[in-house]
């Protein structure tokens, strides 16, 4: 009896490792941790060109993670990237103002929005519309645009 | 009387090889029926199609009027709870000690309580003379020690009927004298029906009413014991007595010896 | 050349009725399934012989192959200038194949063999028909009971071996190599999907465990009764696994993250 305890309780310890590793794997892991953040609000901001930048690409100000993108459509009449952004709550002072770029991680990393801050009183809210954007820098461009000037220069 | 069991024209094949080749048997209710047999004329293969384990090619096998091969998968459950069988091995669960094993018919068919369980498994141990023997393992008993466990895990449901394979070997001339009375006992007392198989002719004429002999796949004599003994057969005679020559081969059948040999020398 | 193709459409043959009688005992398994819900404690027993018994195993490889992950990762990594991306790349390579996949190869390993023996050799000892006999289907009490118990045990060690796995690279990336702990964990949560990623490494893993145990099992109860016989079926039950486990990998990442 005293051996089928035991077995018992092992078994018991296996099966809480096993959730207990899911868990970590969720959580610390996986971003189903934002999922249970606060839902926050959502903004929208036109890109005239995202690059490699996905849905659940992170949103930073100054170097801080401050909100995630949640989508990204095509506006069918500017033909411009239509990118809804979820800015975690209590970032709740940032200016109307604000600008928006994409940048690059690294030179070859991953994409990801990063906002500075204007000067503006009025402090953006559920459903505003960040105006000022700057394309992502894609790369082919960049090195296309350096080859043609180079070729002008001669 | 009907039979309790009755056996109908079976036919058993295995591959090319003929088992039964049309064989009746009949087995009466409270009677001590023995089969006997040269080894590997398929004495553990009938007991096999009684209990439902081999299905025949034809012919019927009947258990208490019920067709054992027609019946569904639970109702053959329902019946062979009340079939014991003695395995020719022995069988016992190997991870388990000599008290779980025979104590594991009833915790799988019974919610008898754990005291009731230990006195039944202990009297029934007792019965074999193994009660002090039930902490051990498997592994650790002696041939005829396991088989006499197997007899108390057979009869630990108290089962209308037993098939006992080959009860006697290895066991020595006590436990021998001990075990055909049980037999005995056991269907005197508990009404059983028995089924012997054995190669023990005097241990078997001892306690059998009534004795099948088979061989080549037919059923070549039955009757008492006394009836047997004094048939004209040679065949009987021989098989009764031991002898080694007679109308029953030693060998396996095939090639000569003789001619083996000399086919060896040719290869060369 | 008659004698070739004889023998190749007897093998051809043999394969199918094998592959036939593998999948009536699936049914039959599945079954017995239902009656296990009055049993548990026999699914508790097997659980500590295929679960428990493994985790050993599992912890200590998960650490090396977190590690060497680690290594190798930061090494290519280093190049590019992207070796804060190592949480990433550890995560995604752990969580989405090697977790469920070596996992699945070690329980064949470990487990699987085991199995195998332990039916072929209750088979080979009469045990199986013995309880036949006693009214006790072996379907219900022996073969039912080992398959769940499979069936629960390989998520949680895939997680588990994740999970260390991950341990083990952050234990390298960031204690001997340098990498910045922020930036490891952050980066990791950002492209590590909880659906996309981390559940469908469980689905592989639940998968593998059903197809583990089920070769391992049908091996057993279909060995030829003898030393040699459960030999082979325990060889098989290896060969068998992990070609089942690398194939079936490969269709359900096709599916799972392939854009087909
Ligand atoms: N699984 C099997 N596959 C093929 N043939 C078998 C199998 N089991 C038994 N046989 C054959 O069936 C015949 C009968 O076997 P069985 O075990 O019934 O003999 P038996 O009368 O009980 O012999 P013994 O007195 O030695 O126990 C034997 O000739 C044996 O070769
Ligand atoms: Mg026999």
């Amino acid at each position: 009896m005293n051996s089928k305890r035991s077995t018992e309780i092992l078994v018991g310890l296996f099966v809480a490792a096993g959730i207990a590793a899911l868990f970590v794997l969720a959580m610390k892991v996986s971003n189903l941790g934002d999922f249970t953040d606060d839902k926050g609000y959502e903004v929208v901001a036109n890109f005239q060109n995202i690059g490699g930048l996905k849905p659940r690409s992170p949103v930073t100000m100054a170097g801080v993670r401050v909100g995630r993108v949640t989508s990204i459509s095509l506006d069918p009449d500017t033909y411009d990237a239509k990118v809804t952004i979820n800015i975690y709550r209590q970032y709740d002072n940032i200016p109307v103002d604000t600008s928006a770029s994409i940048f690059t991680a690294g030179l070859l990393g991953e994409q990801y929005i990063s906002l500075s801050p204007g000067a503006d009183d009025f402090y953006l809210e559920d459903g505003d519309v960040i105006d000022l954007t700057q394309p992502a820098v894609v790369l082919e461009q960049v090195i296309g645009q350096f080859l043609y000037s180079t070729a002008e220069g001669d | 009387m009907a039979p309790l069991i009755k056996i109908r024209d079976l036919h058993f094949n295995r591959g090319d090889k003929v088992i039964f080749n049309g064989i009746d048997i009949d087995i009466y209710q409270g009677k001590v029926t023995a089969i006997m047999g040269p080894s590997g004329t398929g004495k553990t293969t009938l007991l096999k199609l009684i209990g439902g384990q081999l299905k025949p090619d034809s012919g019927t096998v009947e258990v208490d009027g019920q067709n054992v091969h027609k019946l569904s998968h639970s109702k053959l459950y329902e019946l062979r709870k009340r079939m014991g069988m003695l395995f020719q091995s022995g069988a016992l669960l190997t991870d388990i000690n000599v008290f779980e094993n025979v104590a594991f018919p009833l915790r799988e068919h019974t919610k008898f309580p754990e005291s009731m369980i230990r006195d039944l498994v202990l009297m029934k141990l007792q019965a074999v003379g193994l009660r002090n023997a039930r902490d051990m393992m498997p592994a650790e008993l002696s041939g005829g020690m396991a088989r006499r466990v197997a007899l108390a895990r057979a009869v630990t449901l108290d089962p209308m009927m037993i098939m006992y394979d080959e009860p006697f070997t290895g066991q020595d001339p006590i436990s021998m004298g001990t075990l055909v009375n049980l037999i005995r006992r056991l269907n005197d007392a508990m009404g059983l029906t028995s089924i012997i198989v054995s190669h023990d002719v005097a241990e078997t004429t001892q306690i059998a009413d009534e004795i099948y002999l088979l061989s080549g796949g037919k059923v070549i004599e039955k009757g008492t014991p006394e009836t047997l003994k004094t048939s004209g057969s040679e065949w009987v005679k021989q098989f009764l007595q031991g002898l080694p020559d007679g109308p029953v081969p030693f060998h396996y059948p095939g090639n000569d010896f003789s001619k083996d040999l000399l086919n060896a020398e040719e290869q060369r | 050349m008659i004698e070739f193709l004889r023998s190749l459409g007897r093998w051809g043959l043999n394969t199918f009725q094998r592959l036939g009688r593998g999948h009536m005992f699936l049914v039959q398994m599945m079954a017995g399934m239902p009656s296990l819900t009055f049993r548990f404690s026999l699914v508790i027993q097997q659980l500590f012989y295929v679960g428990v018994l493994s985790v050993l195993i599992i912890l200590i490889s998960g650490l090396f192959v977190g590690m060497v992950l680690g290594l190798q990762g930061y090494n290519t990594l280093v190049d590019f200038g992207a070796e804060e991306s190592l949480g990433v790349l550890v995560s995604l390579s752990l969580v989405r194949e090697l977790g469920p996949v070596v996992t699945a190869l070690l329980f064949a390993g470990r487990a699987g063999s085991a199995l195998t023996a332990e039916i072929g050799l209750m088979k080979s000892t009469e045990q199986l028909s013995g309880m036949e006999m006693m009214a006790v289907d072996p379907m219900k009490r022996i073969i039912a009971p080992r398959f769940l118990a499979g069936l629960i045990s390989m998520p949680l060690l895939a997680a588990i071996f994740s999970a260390v796995g991950i341990f083990g690279a952050f234990l390298i990336g960031h204690g001997l190599l340098g990498v910045d702990d922020g930036a490891f964990w952050s980066q990791m949560q950002a492209k590590t999907d909880w659906y996309e990623d981390i559940l469908n490494g469980v689905i592989k893993s639940i998968v593998f465990g059903f197809v583990v145990t089920w070769i391992a099992l049908f091996e057993g109860y279909d060995a030829t009764p003898t030393s040699e016989g459960v030999g082979r079926a325990t060889t098989r039950t290896v060969v068998h696994s992990a070609f089942a486990i690398l194939g079936l990998d490969f269709v359900l990442t096709a599916l799972m993250f392939g854009d087909i």
